[in-house]
């Protein structure tokens, strides 16, 4: 079967149309991720040892499953016990907990990165709670985070398709109705790929800069 | 009162699919990965310029967008695979790719000294990587290995919708015929969570095996 121009303009369309909720999708993922994402790094640091122990077990038990079998928890089992979500809200909710649990990492790692001496200096210097965390360690300890937490926006971005599972219509599950009623795949398929491939690319690049943009703060 | 003894059957039948898929994937994925990691190193311009483009385009794109592709596209070409080799394939392919890095991180991390100490013994460049680099790069790599197969293994659920009968199918077959949800699906999410933990318990033993003699050599 050959490629065809033709075919791939008639398409175009609808695979953007999948783009943009693919895009939507990873924006809202990313919130929701780096809220939860705080909130588990918070229970696991501050929290007394019962709860940060079971946040610790719940962010390791999400980060050893599938977030395909996760999905399909929230939008199947859910609604059994009342709640039942949009396939978009579903999703995101997905992703903003499987990636939270990979964004608490980075901030606890990007926390613990500062030096012991600055938490004892601002002791010693008299601040309240709120001025050494506001003034000290949090403007130390987010720069280094940035990249890491950009990286796994990169991840989180190109893991979207699996909402296609759960019906949400996203490039991937544009490109196979497509392909299911063309009986051709080699065109959707392919331009999905070229697609995810070039916002990657250049996300990489970005995040390059990020990179040596905020990654060596302490070499100043 | 459902029988549930069958269905559990059905589920346990798709874990030794899942366990299949892991295994041969991981496997494929560890040869990739040396080949392209150690391409990326390579004097050669043309070899690191193969291993960066392979690299490249299987971690821009995700494992399932991939599947897809070596499933419904490649049989135009010619190719037709079975649901499982088209699995493997895609999974080891993506997986390789992402421990290429890591294996040309940790052949960059070994130090200078010991290339130099290689030059001045006379060592060709395949002994200097067999005995020198190596094995002590091993070591390096292995903790990010352990969290590549965890991926590995989390990625194996998106064969299902290749009509693969892996755990995540066969949930989805109970799901169809019982109607319940609840039990199928945390079956298998406990499922993959002991066979993760398994994972990074047997990566644990395997650094400890690989560091033993290293003690006091390594910084």
């Amino acid at each position: 079967m050959e490629w065809d121009w033709e075919f791939v303009r008639q398409i175009m369309p609808t695979l953007i149309e999948g783009l943009q909720i693919t895009i939507l999708a990873t924006i809202l993922g990313a919130a929701v991720a780096a809220v939860i994402g705080l909130i588990f790094a918070i229970l696991r640091m501050v929290a007394p040892a019962p709860i940060a122990r079971t946040t610790s077990f719940a962010v390791e038990f999400i980060r050893g499953t599938p977030l395909l079998v996760q999905l399909y928890f929230i939008f199947y089992v859910l609604p059994d016990i009342g709640i039942r979500l949009p396939a978009l809200l579903a999703g995101v909710i997905g992703l903003g907990i499987h990636y939270g649990t990979y964004a608490a990492e980075v901030y606890r790692a990007g926390i613990e990165n500062v030096p012991r001496g600055q938490w004892e200096a601002a002791k010693a210097t008299n601040l309240t709670a709120r001025h050494t965390w506001v003034h000290v360690i949090l403007p130390q300890a987010i720069p280094p985070m940035i990249p890491a937490l950009a990286n796994y926006l990169i991840a989180m971005f190109k893991e979207t398709p699996l909402l296609s599972a759960i019906t949400v219509l996203e490039l991937m599950n544009q490109a196979k109705s497509i392909a299911n009623s063309n009986y051709r795949y080699i065109e959707p398929m392919t331009l999905v790929g070229v697609f995810f491939l070039i916002m990657s690319l250049i996300s990489v690049f970005f995040l390059r800069w990020l990179e040596e943009r905020y990654a060596r703060v302490d070499e100043r | 009162m459902i029988d549930w003894s069958g269905y559990i059957g059905l589920i346990l039948e798709g874990a030794w699919v899942t366990v299949q898929l892991t295994l041969m994937g991981s496997a494929l994925a560890v040869v990739v990965a040396f080949a392209a990691g150690l391409g990326r190193v390579s004097r050669f311009m043309a070899v690191r310029a193969l291993a960066t483009t392979y690299i490249e385009f299987f971690r821009g794109t995700s494992i399932f967008v991939q599947l897809f592709w070596v499933y419904f596209v490649l049989p135009f070409a010619g190719i037709t695979l079975t649901p499982l080799q088209a699995g493997v394939l895609a999974l080891g392919l993506n997986v390789g790719a992402y421990g290429a890095e890591v294996v040309r991180g940790a052949v960059k991390a070994i130090g200078r000294e010991q290339r130099e100490a290689c030059i001045a013994l006379n060592l060709s460049r395949f002994q200097a990587m067999r005995h020198i680099i190596l094995p002590q790069a091993l070591p390096l790599m292995l903790p990010t290995f352990g969290n590549n197969a965890i991926e590995l293994l989390k990625g194996t659920a998106v064969v299902s919708l290749i009509s693969l009968t892996d755990m995540t199918f066969q949930a989805q077959v109970v799901r169809a015929q019982t109607g319940s949800t609840l039990i199928p699906f945390a079956t298998i999410l406990v499922l993959y969570f002991v066979m993760a933990w398994l994972i990074s318990l047997g990566m644990r033993w395997l650094e400890r095996r690989v560091t033993r003699g290293l003690d006091g050599v390594r910084a």
